[in-house]
């Protein structure tokens, strides 16, 4: 009877010592679900990297060439000396390509105006049209994007100075990646899908189950304060994530050379802030879900879906319909994207990234926020 | 135990303590005291308001109007320090069946605030008097359920609360197992605990100082055992109760 409770500074402390600690002991006693939270992302970055690669090789290409001369048989041979590139024909007329397509013996065509070369040299705005079997148009576009690439080069062989005659618009992404490589692509997108995995996932159903069985009542009913319940719960996670973060880094370095070209802890930092965001999601999934089999389907639809199909990793949000372009805003791992992509491909830092990492920073508040509201909100 | 109903502050005060959902009335203007050191039974009917009633008291829901005063504290002003002064052991198992009986003991004495010696002074207490020493470090999971509800007891009163609540504590357990955690309820009311109790077996209610029956969100009947035998003119508290919940099945 000697030990009623101890004065409440010091038991704050201790009292999430002892939830955090608990915590630990449900995620490595629950050895099957730690495995596949360790070895999953790595599947993922291999299949992602492998199985998933967008990029083609072997692209036959076809041209149409109205009025050869000294430049269009210089654009011809730079094409042709491009080694993802085979030329399968050359042609004077466009009337050719159809039946080309049609047999599917080419996958792109370019198609020069007459008089190329002339126009050109007289520096004039010179349009070409590119022609993609877009059948699979995922692969329209990148084999479309190849074809760009190698005339940007065309361009800036020909012209070097600033503002080419040669009208292509390459998209600003592959500007900075430029042998396109996929795997480059998608690691910044796996790094926000797994993160969403491992924490809001997660969080939704350890929290679930703690309401499932009742313990979160007997929680409730303890001197533990919401926000040292979510704290508790988020913690654990925030550091499981933070090395699997860093494990899928490690392996896309190692498996794919990834560049890491920025600050590897500005990264990190993006890395918690946005694991925060997806554990705040997490709990709030948990929050409005009876069972743990509801709330993982709440977290799966809620957040993964978004992340894996609204986020830019996987499908360009600008080649979106216009009217989907705009939902993409309200999803944490889009902004996170394009800061993952910035640092790793670019080398950008904060001070162009400030934008995203502040609509990353005001969700996380938002959110967490909202979490620990929605546990004030007594059960009922 | 109903001597130290003597002692100036009760362990429990409610005061037209009332509980609306919507137009439904689901607590409605209860009053009573519960006595430091009392065992009281909670009683009542599926739906007759028991959990709304012992979720104010507990500070898991706000009163609508009433006030309700726990160790001392006010439930709906001071909720942070009823939570410091009560122990709670709800109708489903509340241990981690996945942390071994140790771990769980730690646990909720580190969210009590309990330091590491009490902690480990406690658990070798507890471990003895539950015989529990061999199965410290086993996981809970692994304890028969007769066991597992004696240890969620007392972990529910660790930290030698003034007041415990117990929700059913006795559900899907054999008669020998209830009698069994009975005596430890004993022990810990003989210890000063007050022990507020619900449950549906009439067997039990016959081993409370006092009990309370609700009927439609009130209170219907309050007193000892004995007296509402006599009051009711029957033999057993079982009678009682049904004369009170199902009316028209006794008249």
């Amino acid at each position: 009877m000697s030990a009623r409770a101890t004065p409440p500074r010091r038991g704050a402390q201790r009292t999430l010592g002892a939830f955090v600690r608990k915590e630990l002991h449900h995620i490595v006693r629950d050895r099957q679900t730690l495995a596949i939270l360790l070895v999953m992302p790595l599947v993922q970055v291999l299949l992602f990297g492998y199985a998933l690669r967008t990029d083609i090789h072997d692209l036959r290409v076809a041209i149409v060439d109205p009025s050869p001369d000294a430049r269009s048989v210089r654009l011809r041979d730079r094409l042709e000396g491009t080694p993802r590139f085979r030329v399968v024909r050359t042609a004077t007329t466009a009337l050719a390509l159809e039946d080309l397509f049609r047999r599917g013996e080419a996958d792109v065509a370019v198609v020069l105006p007459a008089r190329f070369g002339e126009s050109l040299g007289r520096g004039e705005p010179t349009e070409v049209l590119l022609v993609a079997d877009a059948s699979d148009p995922n692969t329209g576009t990148i084999m479309q994007a190849y074809v760009r690439a190698a005339l940007a080069g065309f361009e800036a062989d020909v012209t070097p100075q600033a503002g080419g005659p040669v009208r292509i618009r390459v998209e600003s992404r592959m500007r900075f990646n430029p042998t396109l490589e996929s795997a480059n692509l998608f690691v910044p997108g796996l790094i926000a899908l797994v993160l969403t995995l491992v924490s809001a996932l997660m969080t939704a159903i350890s929290l679930s189950r703690e309401k499932e069985r009742g313990t979160l009542e007997v929680l409730l009913v303890s001197p533990l304060r919401p926000w040292q319940i979510i704290a508790g719960k988020v913690l654990p996670y925030l550091g499981l994530g933070f090395a699997i973060t860093c494990l899928v880094l490690l392996a896309a370095r190692l498996a794919f050379r990834v560049p890491l070209r920025g600050s590897a802890l500005l990264l990190l930092a993006e890395s918690v802030l946005f694991t925060i965001v997806s554990l705040s999601l997490g709990v709030l999934v948990a929050a409005r879900t009876e069972s743990q089999r509801a709330a993982m389907l709440g977290a799966l639809v809620g957040t993964l879906m978004p992340t894996a199909l609204l986020s830019g990793m996987i499908f360009p949000i600008a080649s979106m319909p216009g009217w989907l372009q705009p939902v993409t805003f309200i999803v944490p791992a889009r902004w996170f994207v394009v800061i993952a992509r910035g640092i790793m491909l670019k080398g950008t830092g904060l001070a162009y990234l400030w934008r995203e990492t502040l609509v990353l920073t005001g969700m996380a508040a938002i959110l967490l926020v909202a979490a620990t509201r929605s546990f004030h909100a007594r059960l009922d | 135990m109903t001597a130290s109903a003597a002692r100036a502050e009760p362990a429990i005060e409610v005061r037209g303590l009332t509980r609306r959902f919507g137009a439904f009335t689901a607590v409605d203007d209860i009053s009573f005291d519960v006595a430091a050191g009392e065992v009281f039974g909670f009683l009542g009917a599926n739906g007759a308001g028991k959990t709304t009633a012992i979720r104010m008291l507990i500070g898991l829901l706000a009163p609508t109007a009433g006030t309700a005063r726990v160790a001392g504290f006010d439930v709906a002003t001071q909720a942070e320090q009823v939570k410091r002064h009560i122990g709670y052991m709800s109708q489903r198992f509340s241990l981690y069946e996945d942390l071994t009986v140790r771990e769980n003991i730690t646990l909720y004495g580190g969210i009590y605030g309990l330091s590491d010696d009490a902690i480990a002074a406690r658990t070798r207490d507890l471990a003895t008097r539950l015989e529990l020493e061999r199965e410290l470090d086993e996981r809970v999971g692994r304890l028969p359920l007769g066991w597992k509800q004696k240890l969620a007891f007392s972990v529910a009163v660790l930290h030698d609360p003034r007041v415990v609540f117990l929700d059913e504590p006795t559900g899907g357990v054999d008669p020998m197992t209830r009698r069994q955690f009975w005596e430890r309820i004993y022990v810990a009311a003989a210890e000063g605990t007050t022990v507020f109790v619900t449950t549906h077996h009439m067997d039990e209610a016959e081993y409370c100082d006092r009990v309370s029956i609700m009927v439609d969100g009130r209170i219907a009947a309050l007193g000892t055992p004995a007296e509402l035998r006599a009051r009711f003119g029957v033999g057993t508290m079982d009678d009682v109760f049904v004369r009170l919940a199902r009316p028209g099945a006794a008249a």
